[in-house]
């Protein structure tokens, strides 16, 4: 089987379940937060934008300091400005377009600015720098230049945001060449995935998802990166593919894990990026159990379930017993009764409930 | 400008309400019955007041995530604007839009906005409707400081002022935008400077005093409805809570700042005035009051017995033509 995308660099890191290595639980939470530290003090080059990244800009607490009112969304970058100062942890205005096409400036002339876009779909507010700035200079320009940029926003439904502030578009930006688009799924992938996006020389967009910021995983306490375009397996298994990325890939483990007590092995497969996409990984699972099913929290017209499943069809048609499935969002933006929501997001039983229509069992 | 009775009346009603439906929507939420964020307005009751005395229902506003004060001051239900907070099947919105997206198309309110701005052209193009169709209709959109970093809110006032539109640009500069002071974000000290760059007239009001508004609001409504273009009205006020219900606003502005605007409060002040100058007996003040008080707890008897929207719901009202698009494929 073989993958068009996506360097082949060696696996440096310690990919899967089982770390050998000294570390903690930890949150999401503050493994994000830990990890932005750690490459702030590794690059002088890095700095931090955003709004209330800080919170109460400019003014100061009892000693001096410059006041960390919020200390970023979701305390995203809690406690930063108090031991990096206002220079490199930046409160900005609400000017989405404005401060991420000055990352896209900043990173041309030589730094390598980290934005927080707050919610996923502000994302939108800021497009047209990302899509035709930030994706495109480097082609347009004939490879003379470089933008070493990262973004962050939360994405997913969950949490009574409602239609404006729960997208997953992740398809969207897959779609963007030029960019790169990573989809954690725990502390531990998105300690690596982070740092891995800062130190690229490439635009990176991590989408950290509501629902897995207040879990908790095992972290190794020194810092790694995860190669972006890689996915990992989350269970070995023979019966059936499942593939997850961010919120779905812990709901796809779960799932597998009900089966199992039916009998059903199935095999999970992480994404953790969605461009480049390890089409390798979904595919030599496939070829092992002949079945595959995807899912994906988004809508699922031109999803990044539909993706993987034109891949599957494409380069391992031979190998399919049964019909490719994809478990996904409706047709709809996100509901805010949460009864409605709750119906939206794909959930443990109806990705048992597909794989076992798919076994007919 | 002189208010006439029965709108002093209203404009009491109003401010009352909008106070009483915040403390009650935020005493909900903290009871668990919203079933999302809730940003409250209370502070902040003078502005849309003193700007919507001048609308009808064929005059269309539009909104920002702290809407409640609007949707009120335009004229919607409390009951219903309750029960979509409880995401019920009654709701302003079959519970499908939640507090941040309450909407009435039969009011003219075009919708509570949870995208910092992105309110602000549906106001233009209203006022453009307006133009288009010729009605005398004017489009008000409401932002806050916050949204002054937006691209489109400049977009916006310099289409209406190129396109001449009966537009009122209502910004209420309650001095933070989450924590963010004012000052920090704003290259401006008075936001309605900026009216000039646009060819507009641009005032800024006491925001706390709903005489004050009123006489500004007239002024750029009228000139609106004469067809001589756009204004900007800059409204200084305050709120009185936190940015949404679970902040806590004294990790960024101090006590002494919320007692000093707390001691302009728009309600008192109004009463004051209307007592001093014997416009309304307190008798009078009274009665709306308790009306508004019982007003308030029908609309959380409402919203808790009303019925949870049916799951069909979910697929409904995505396209005009059609129901039940892609069910997720499962
Ligand atoms: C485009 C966009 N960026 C950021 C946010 C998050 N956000 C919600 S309200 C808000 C502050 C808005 O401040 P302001 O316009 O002054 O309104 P206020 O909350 O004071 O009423 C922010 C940053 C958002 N909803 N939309
Ligand atoms: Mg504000």
């Amino acid at each position: 089987m073989t993958t068009t995308e996506a360097p082949a660099a060696a696996s440096h890191q310690p990919l899967g379940p089982g770390f050998d290595v000294p570390g903690r639980e930890t949150t999401y939470r503050e493994t994000f937060n830990r990890t932005l530290r750690d490459e702030l003090n590794r690059d002088p080059d890095v700095f931090i934008m955003g709004e209330d990244i800080a919170g109460g800009a400019g003014r100061t607490d009892e000693e001096g300091k410059p006041l960390d009112a919020w200390g970023g969304p979701f305390a995203a970058t809690k406690g930063l400005i108090q031991d990096f100062g206002p220079e490199r942890i930046r409160d900005t205005p609400i000017s989405e377009a404005g401060f991420l096409g000055a990352a896209v400036g900043a990173a041309l002339t030589g730094t390598r600015p980290v934005v927080d876009l707050m919610y996923f779909d502000f994302v939108a507010v800021a497009f047209d720098q990302l899509l035709s700035n930030a994706a495109k200079s480097r082609y347009m320009f004939g490879g003379q230049t470089k933008v070493p940029i990262t973004m962050f926003a939360r994405s997913g439904g969950g949490t009574g945001h409602a239609a404006q502030h729960s997208s997953n578009f992740y398809s969207i930006l897959a779609h963007i060449p030029g960019l790169k688009v990573v989809v954690p799924s725990d502390a531990y992938t998105v300690r690596g995935l982070l740092a891995a996006a800062i130190r690229d020389d490439d635009p990176v967009m991590v989408c950290n998802h509501k629902k897995l910021i207040n879990t908790t995983g095992f972290v190794p306490d020194q810092s790694y990166t995860i190669d972006i375009g890689k996915g990992r397996l989350l269970r070995e298994g023979k019966d059936v593919t499942i593939v997850g990325m961010s919120w779905t890939s812990p709901v796809c483990k779960n799932a597998a894990e009900q089966l199992a007590k039916e009998g059903i092995d199935a095999e999970v497969v992480d994404l953790l990026s969605v461009s480049p996409l390890d089409e390798e990984i979904f595919l030599d699972s496939v070829a092992k159990t002949n079945r595959i099913v995807i899912v994906d929290e988004d809508t699922p017209r031109a999803s990044m379930a539909s993706e993987v499943a034109a891949v599957v069809s494409e380069k391992a048609f031979d190998y399919l017993d049964a019909p490719i499935k994809r478990v996904t969002g409706p047709h709809t933006p996100m509901p805010y009764n949460r009864g409605l929501e709750a119906a939206f997001i794909p959930d443990e039983a109806a990705v048992a409930g597909t794989v076992k229509n798919l076994l007919n069992v | 400008m002189d208010i006439p009775p029965d709108k002093l009346a209203w404009m009491y009603t109003t401010m009352y309400r909008i106070r009483r439906f915040e403390e009650t929507m935020l005493e909900q939420t903290f009871k668990g019955k919203s079933m999302g964020v809730t940003h409250s307005s209370d502070g902040q009751e003078a502005g849309p007041t003193g700007i919507c005395a001048h609308l009808t229902d064929k005059d269309w506003i539009s909104s920002t995530h702290r809407g409640h004060g609007h949707c009120i001051a335009k004229g919607l239900d409390a009951k219903r604007m309750m029960a979509e907070i409880f995401g019920k099947a009654t709701g302003q919105c079959k519970g499908k839009g939640g507090s941040m997206h309450i909407a009435d198309f039969t009011k003219g309110m075009l919708g509570a906005n949870a995208i910092v701005g992105a309110g602000i052209p549906l106001a233009v193009g209203a006022a453009l409707t307006a133009k288009y169709k010729g009605y005398d209709s004017v489009g008000v959109a409401f932002f806050g400081d916050g949204a002054n970093g937006q691209g489109v809110l400049h977009e916006s006032m310099n289409l209406a002022s190129v396109w001449k539109l009966p537009v009122v640009f209502a910004c209420e500069n309650n001095h933070y935008a989450e924590a963010t002071p004012v000052e920090y974000a704003v290259a401006v000290g008075d936001i309605a400077d900026r009216a000039q760059s646009y060819s507009m007239p641009g005032v800024t009001v006491d925001g706390m005093d709903a005489f004050a508004v009123y006489d500004a609001a007239g002024e750029a409504i009228a000139r609106a409805r004469r067809g001589e273009g756009p204004s900007l009205i800059e409204l200084k006020t305050y709120r009185y809570h936190g940015h949404f219900h679970a902040d806590e606003p004294h990790k960024y502005r101090s006590k002494e700042e919320e007692d000093s605007w707390h001691a302009r409060d728009a309600i008192r002040n109004f009463e004051t005035r209307v007592a001093e100058q014997a416009l309304m007996s307190q008798d009078r003040l009274t009665a709306i009051r308790k009306e508004i008080d019982q007003e308030m707890l029908d609309a959380v008897e409402f919203a808790e017995n009303s019925p949870m929207p049916h799951l069909d719901e979910l697929y409904s009202d995505v396209y005009v033509s059609y129901s039940n698009p892609l069910q997720g494929l499962r």
